[in-house]
């Protein structure tokens, strides 16, 4: 299999999908190293895997299900407790768009 | 009995010394504690096994099955008002509101919390070198990376600075450190312990495991791990007790070794010593064959593209919201996401969000994490038709012994090599250990036992037979 070779843009791509800023001097690196990675795993690309099903659970697990009944959630302070910035309440974020 | 001799105890011979009154559950913690304190204190001078260290002695539980024994948690395990940031910056001064599952079981049953643990951020490494918290050392040689992404957990059993830990397995994150530190370490059945309350790194393969000095121990303190937790929808009953491990001999037993992961790729040194621990095998009666596992080599090709696609998506709560680290001066609620995320993250987490970012993206989905998917149904049809053959298959743990610090760092598929032996067995779900058989070059060498889903006791049984007649010793390791 040819080699992968994932360039700047699609590293700034990805980068925009995961919400991750990545600085200039990291742009290059990362595609050098996600090319070797996705080479070694291209490997798969080899097999024939038709007509198999795919395993996202090995363990088969049914009925998990229980009553759906109301109880005490985390108290309010205690889940904001560790939050960097709050206000009336809440979590306090920057507004969407500057 | 002295404190020096209460040190030299395995967990499980502490327990019974305490319960029959000759020993004292608090010296044996104040005793555990210091040394665990002076390995912290020294930083990387030390073997840096902690991020922290517990500050005064928990009220005794002299009479508790586990007795008030001490416990060392990887840092990823939440627990209440005391920090857990899973080997990241981004979770800098984390203090969880809740304890996970797993650690509440164990301090029911009379563990008492003696410290976190040092790993790989998030679980992604197979060294410690990827941790915010700075790099663990071996204790067999300090130049020398402790295995990962449980390394602290390793070293600090090991080094005799704890009798016992809590680890996490995703692709080998308990068996590989147990092997380059020369203990004990189990990966049970995916399902058997509840996963709430671990920081996720990827859901479908985390299972938390004892790294511990025996196989007594390791058994001792996974049956009281075991069992159905509503608060994880993928947790089962465990079908049986977990029963202390007697087998002195492995008459009858069939021992699959698999080529595919005997061969090609594993050090020298690593293969005598595993052939040395099958002809002992042998001798205690055992039956040894090839089996195969035809689709064994593509197992890490599979798990790099599952393992980062799961991380990429679970790492995504870490955003700056409602806990850890922000950055500072957002321009806008992306920009505090985007810049946030860039701060807080270490190098390899970032490659593996990029990876599995990319994995499950529009267009490449089919061709990765559907493929991997696939793959893994290979996978865990090999071991159902290799089980069919025999009872248990043998491996090596690792296919080298412990590297040099930053030997690999700038390699990440070299890297990745590590969980070859290990991986196959965690897409499958089924238990693994991993024991000390022998040295290799004057590090120690790792053996892994594999069975099928729930043989949890046989595995255990057949790693005690050949844990007692290997008579590995491990106090060189001892600081």
């Amino acid at each position: 299999m040819r080699a992968t070779v994932i360039g700047r843009d699609e590293v700034l791509h990805v980068a925009r999908l995961a919400r991750l800023a990545l600085a200039e001097d990291e742009i290059e690196p990362m595609a050098l190293e996600l090319s070797a990675v996705l080479d070694h795993v291209a490997r798969i690309g080899e097999l024939d895997l038709d007509g198999v099903a795919p395993t996202s659970h090995v363990v088969d697990v049914t009925g998990g299900l229980r009553p759906d009944e109301p109880r005490p959630c985390l108290p309010r302070e205690v889940a904001l407790a560790q939050a960097p910035a709050v206000a009336d309440d809440g979590f306090l974020v920057p507004s969407p768009q500057a | 009995m002295s404190v020096a001799d209460a040190l030299e105890l395995t967990a499980a011979a502490a327990a019974d010394a305490i319960a029959a009154g000759s020993l004292s559950a608090d010296e044996l913690f104040d005793a555990y504690r210091s040394r665990a304190a002076a390995d912290r204190d020294a930083g990387e001078d030390g073997l840096n096994c902690f991020t922290w260290v517990a500050d005064e002695t928990p009220a005794a539980a002299n009479a508790a099955p586990l007795g008030g024994v001490p416990l060392a948690v990887k840092d990823l395990f939440c627990t209440e008002g005391v920090p857990s940031q899973s080997g990241s910056k981004i979770l800098e001064g984390y203090l969880p509101p809740y304890t996970a599952s797993v650690v509440r079981r164990l301090r029911d049953a009379g563990a008492s919390l003696l410290a976190k643990t040092n790993q790989d951020e998030f679980a992604m490494g197979s060294s410690n070198e990827n941790s915010a918290y700075g790099v663990v050392r071996n204790p067999w040689d300090r130049e020398r990376v402790p295995g990962g992404s449980s390394g602290g957990s390793a070293a600090a059993v090991a080094a005799g600075l704890a009798p016992w830990a809590l680890g996490t397995d995703t692709g080998g994150s308990i068996r590989q450190p147990a092997a380059l530190c020369g203990i004990v370490g189990m990966k049970p059945t995916y399902g058997s312990v509840s996963r709430y309350g671990m920081i996720a790194f990827a859901s479908s393969l985390d299972q938390a495991g004892p790294l511990t000095r025996d196989v007594r121990d390791a058994a001792l303190l996974l049956g009281h791990m075991v069992g159905h937790d509503p608060c994880d929808a993928t947790s089962l009953s465990f079908p049986h007790a977990i029963e202390r491990p007697s087998a002195e001999r492995l008459d009858g037993v069939r021992l699959g070794v698999p080529d595919e992961l005997t061969g090609e790729g594993i050090e020298a040194g690593v293969l005598d010593a595993f052939r040395a621990a099958l002809a002992q095998a042998e001798q205690l009666g055992a039956q040894i064959s090839e089996v195969r596992l035809p689709h064994a080599p593509h197992a890490l090709s599979a798990y790099y593209v599952i393992a980062p696609a799961e991380a990429s998506s679970n790492l995504a709560r870490f955003d700056g919201v409602r806990y850890g680290l922000r950055a500072a001066d957002p321009r806008d609620l992306l920009d505090m996401y985007t810049r946030t995320r860039h701060d807080g993250f270490g190098a390899e987490v970032k490659r593996r969000i990029m990876l599995g970012t990319y994995a499950l993206s529009s267009g490449y989905y089919d061709a990765y994490y559907g493929r991997a998917q696939r793959v893994r149904t290979k996978i865990a049809e090999d071991f159902r038709t290799a089980f069919a053959q025999v009872d248990l298959i043998v491996t090596p743990t690792a296919p080298t012994v412990a590297f040099k610090l930053g030997e690999k760092t700038a390699d990440p598929p070299a890297m990745y090599l590590n969980d070859f032996c290990t991986v196959p067995m965690s897409l499958a779900g089924i238990p693994a250990i991993s024991i000390p058989c022998g040295l290799s070059a004057g590090l120690p060498v790792g053996l892994q036992i594999a069975g099928p889903a729930f043989s949890e006791n046989r595995v255990l049984d057949a790693a005690y037979a050949l844990e007692q007649s290997l008579g590995f010793d491990g106090s060189t390791a001892r600081v």
